[in-house]
């Protein structure tokens, strides 16, 4: 087996363990903060029914953190196992987010789990709260250090490269945790999973309400659900603005990509909906839309925060642009590849003992480092990410975000001011939105991983030199095993939810 | 105050936490212990159902401490990490797949309509408690034995075996450290079902399985540390090269006095827990046994990582071999790591204030039965 199938297993395998993961991640996120509401409602007003409702969430979210944990653990490891190059390369900056996460956040999470779920007649209900809360703000902690981690690698910064170790050391811990990118990734990220909970809590609520069960118990549910909702849509749309923002500041091919836009323009405008042109090539002058609706100036607007500023388009990136001072990959593919022999020739100095050639040779190496990865490229055209799924994800993802706020704002009007059993139409789209807003995340992400490629990390290292050489066969073979067992766990997860949930809020649990 | 510190004292602070993750780790495997005790140890449903709502408040902190860590070696010796990993592929992906399967058992295992069927959960625990330890056993147990790989100039691994891993079941004597954890880890479940389950004709039960796990633990533990006090070890010199060295471990031991009192301690601790358990029934043995394991593992750790010693030796290239110096990650992020360190100390009193709050009252029959509280 060659190791290019190797390193395209590696990915299929990451790709899958990480879609699977945030199948179960979101959940939590979001609903934990959403019990912990209903237990704080139950202890100010001491209504018995709000501690049924609280343990009815409850019951599921149990169900669905037992999964998010099994399918976690592999997250972390595989950084080892599959991106053994990369774990040693960027290790000194990346590694210190995960343990500070363990620290900090996962044994929060465990250890007030189960005082949550076995501690209500073992400790006051005070302590008990204390808990729950406590279990919805580690789980969010610990989302922000792995986020911080992959903030880093969309944007790569307080760190210098150490040539005698060759790898990226950290040079200010604070730049890395706090960096803009990092920080908005989280709150993009966290709500979403908001949002998720949201949607499920108001979907479930609905199916209650349409099958005519548990009547008081649902429309509570569902006022909390729903403002819940409608409050964290409006802030992800408002973070997934900022997102688009520093994705164009920091990833412009991700960018171009994403839009669709192949010749960079002044007052560009957003594709609010469009298909792409699958016969257009980069540097041709075939149109790049079948059909699309473009909403005029938006992207300037967004993407760098005025009307008349320049968006980037792939050809530009890709042939250069000297009018908007935008290099061309053939000038960056050959820095970087002085780079990398800068490098080689700082290693032959320091076996032979010789201080100035060193020194020489670092000062070359640290003049280029920026463009460092580019040297493991040939091809300028190597550089475009895969511009159908980035651009289609995102866009589903935009699509449905405004569908939310609709939705939680239309579900708040008729709870509130009318008698929401007789709108089974609004019901039915509470309940057919649970799924799609996995799919709205799933997208998301698919935005940022795919939308990164052909990068590990940002210029610095790319996909297929980050990858451990395992040979194909290996990762098949353990492809093959996580998507069986996988979706094994994901069957049974499925089918006890939803027994769970048809036992109602009286059923036990 | 640890930028005070030199490179060198980060480096051997970072190898003392990891060796003290590495004994709790262990301690905690009393989790893994219990499950493997499943099939055996209950005579009904009732008792069955004790043992896995005792062991099931605790799971969490097991399987976190090994999510930590994994975190703290890759953020400490961040070589480590990508070289062990990657390169002993399967072994690690044997012991990840041991693991997944426990995170949901037992939450799934007594649920209605949960697909496998409860027979297949416990099935799952049973692994997890015996399989899984005696691959991290063995894969610990590689420390000692060393494993076949090379670094190229980026410090990429490249392993030379096609086993990728499991070329380490093949050594014997890595079982001596495998089989000695597997039993170790039934005794520290005995103990602890003894202190927190309330059950007479299960502690009668329970004082004849630690009588008979001693006597299996003991052959196995006394050959592992035959084994690597009679064995060469890897040691390097001030210039980092690596060599050959005959009875290092024990040469180790003599040069480090206090770590040399620790291992012996936690022996005589895990031997006094051992005793307070199998004649006495004593509620507090598990409290002994912990401190005796911590103090134990902790000490072989430091015997693997101090006074020039490669920790993670390879067989096919001496020089890649590697070192607490050569692996770890980088002055400043050490000293900024030590800070967040400082932190555990609060974690650590958390953890046994909920252990306290939630352990006030005995595991009995009357809880079990009783629906209107949540178990698994
Ligand atoms: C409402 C308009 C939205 C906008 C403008 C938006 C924008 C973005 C952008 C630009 C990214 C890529 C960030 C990067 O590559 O670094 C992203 C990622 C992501 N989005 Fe959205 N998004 C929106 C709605 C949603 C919705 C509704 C969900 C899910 C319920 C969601 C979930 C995610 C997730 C999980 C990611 C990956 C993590 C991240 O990079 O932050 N987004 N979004």
């Amino acid at each position: 087996m060659n190791e290019l199938a190797s390193v395209d297993w590696s990915r299929a395998q990451f790709a899958l363990t990480a879609i699977y993961h945030f199948l179960f991640v979101p959940l939590t996120l979001g609903l934990s903060f959403i019990i912990a509401i209903m237990e704080t409602l139950y202890i100010k007003t001491g209504d018995a029914h709000w501690k049924k409702i609280t343990q009815f969430w409850m019951s599921l979210f149990a169900i669905n953190f037992a999964i998010g944990v099994a399918t976690g653990l592999i997250m972390e490891f595989e950084f080892g196992t599959n991106w053994a190059n990369y774990s040693w390369f960027v290790g000194d900056i990346f590694g210190a987010p995960l343990a500070i996460e363990g620290i900090l956040a996962f044994f929060m999470e465990s250890t007030f789990f189960a005082v949550m779920f076995f501690g209500w007649n073992k400790v006051s209900p005070k302590f008990h709260l204390l808990s729950t809360w406590l279990v919805a703000i580690g789980s969010n902690l610990s989302a922000f250090w792995i986020l911080v981690a992959n903030g880093w690698m969309q944007y790569p910064v307080g760190m210098h490269f150490n040539p005698a170790t060759a790898r990226n050391e950290m040079e200010n811990f604070f730049d890395v945790a706090l960096s803009p990118v990092a920080v908005i990734k989280f709150l993009h990220t966290v709500a979403s999973g908001y949002v998720i909970g949201a949607l499920f809590v108001v979907g479930i609520s609905a199916w209650f309400l349409l099958k005519k069960k548990e009547l008081l118990f649902a429309k509570r549910s569902m006022v909390v659900g729903a403002t819940f909702g409608l409050i964290t849509s409006l802030f992800l749309a408002f973070s997934g603005d900022e997102s688009a923002y520093q994705v164009t500041q920091h990833q412009p091919a991700k960018l171009a990509a994403m839009e669709g836009l192949y010749k960079g323009e002044s007052r560009a405008g957003l594709i609010a909906f469009g298909i792409l042109n699958p016969n257009k090539k980069l540097g041709d002058n075939e149109p790049e839309f079948l059909g699309d609706i473009e909403i005029p100036y938006m992207l300037s607007l967004l993407g760098h925060r005025h009307v008349d500023a320049f968006v980037a388009g792939l050809e530009d990136l890709v042939y250069g642009n000297p009018l908007h001072n935008i290099p061309s990959a053939s000038e960056r593919i050959a820095n970087g590849k002085i780079a990398l022999q800068a490098l080689s020739d700082f290693r032959e100095a320091k076996k032979m003992g010789d201080a100035p050639k060193m020194r020489e040779n670092e000062a070359i190496l640290q003049t280029h480092m920026k463009d460092f990865g580019y040297g493991y490229f040939e091809k300028p055209e190597q550089i475009i990410p895969p511009i159908a799924l980035s651009f289609y994800s995102f866009h589903i993802m935009v699509s449905l975000g405004m569908w939310f706020i609709a939705l939680f704002a239309l579900v708040l009007f008729y709870i509130l001011k009318r008698d929401i059993t007789r709108y089974p139409l609004v019901l039915y789209a509470a309940l057919w939105s649970i799924p799609l807003g996995y799919i709205a995340a799933e997208a998301g992400w698919i935005v940022a991983e795919v939308g990164r490629q052909p990068w590990a990390i940002q210029d610095l290292m790319p996909t297929h030199i980050a990858a451990t050489h395992l040979g194909g066969g290996n990762v098949a073979l353990s492809f093959t095993l996580f998507a069986i067992l996988f979706t094994v766990l994901l069957i049974a997860e499925i089918k006890i939810m939803l027994r769970q949930i048809s036992k109602g809020f009286e059923g036990g649990h | 105050m640890f930028e005070l510190l030199s490179f060198l004292q980060l480096q051997q602070l970072w190898w003392m936490i990891v060796s003290l993750l590495a004994g709790l780790f262990v301690f905690l495997m009393f989790i893994q212990g219990g499950q493997s005790l499943l099939f055996s140890l209950p005579e009904n449903e009732v008792e069955k159902s004790m043992l896995i709502n005792s062991l099931g408040r605790k799971w969490e902190l097991g399987f976190t401490t090994l999510v930590l860590f994994g975190g703290a070696l890759f953020a400490a010796f961040p070589l480590f990490y990508a070289t062990s990993f990657g390169g002993a592929y399967w072994v690690w992906l044997a012991i990840l797949f041991c693991f997944i399967i426990q995170a949901v058992s037992y939450e799934y295992r007594k649920k209605e309509n949960n697909f496998l069927g409860q027979k297949t959960y416990e099935m799952f625990l049973y692994i997890n408690g015996s399989l899984g330890v005696i691959l991290l056993g063995v894969a610990l147990s590689t420390l000692f034995s060393g494993a076949s790989f090379h670094l190229d100039e980026n410090f990429f691994v490249q392993w030379d075996t096609n086993l990728r891993g499991l070329e380490a079941l093949f050594i014997p004597q890595n079982y001596l450290l495998a089989f000695s954890l597997f039993f170790l880890a039934r005794l520290s479940a005995g103990l602890y079902f003894l202190s927190n389950i309330n059950h007479a004709s299960l502690h009668v039960r329970i004082q004849k399985m630690l009588l008979k796990n001693t006597l299996l633990f003991l052959p196995f533990f006394l050959g592992f540390l035959a084994w690597i006090f009679l064995k060469e070890g890897f040691a390097y010199d001030t210039s980092g090269v690596v060599h050959i060295e005959a009875y290092k471990y024990l040469s180790n031991l003599l040069a480090l006095p206090v770590v040399a009192v620790m291992i012996l301690l936690g022996v005589v601790l895990v031997l006094v827990a051992l005793y307070l358990g199998i004649f006495k029934a004593n509620v507090h043995g598990i409290k002994v046994m912990g401190v005796g394991i911590v103090l134990a593992v902790m000490g072989i750790f430091l015997l693997l990582g101090f006074n020039q010693t490669a920790f993670y030796p390879s067989l096919s290239a001496l020089q890649s071999s590697l070192t607490i110096e050569n692996s770890s990650g980088s002055h400043y992020t050490l000293t900024a790591m030590s800070y967040v360190a400082l932190i555990i100390p609060f974690v650590l009193a958390y953890i046994t204030y909920a252990w306290y709050a939630m352990d006030k009252k005995d595991i009995d029959e009357a809880e079990i039965r009783d629906a209107s509280e949540h178990h698994y």
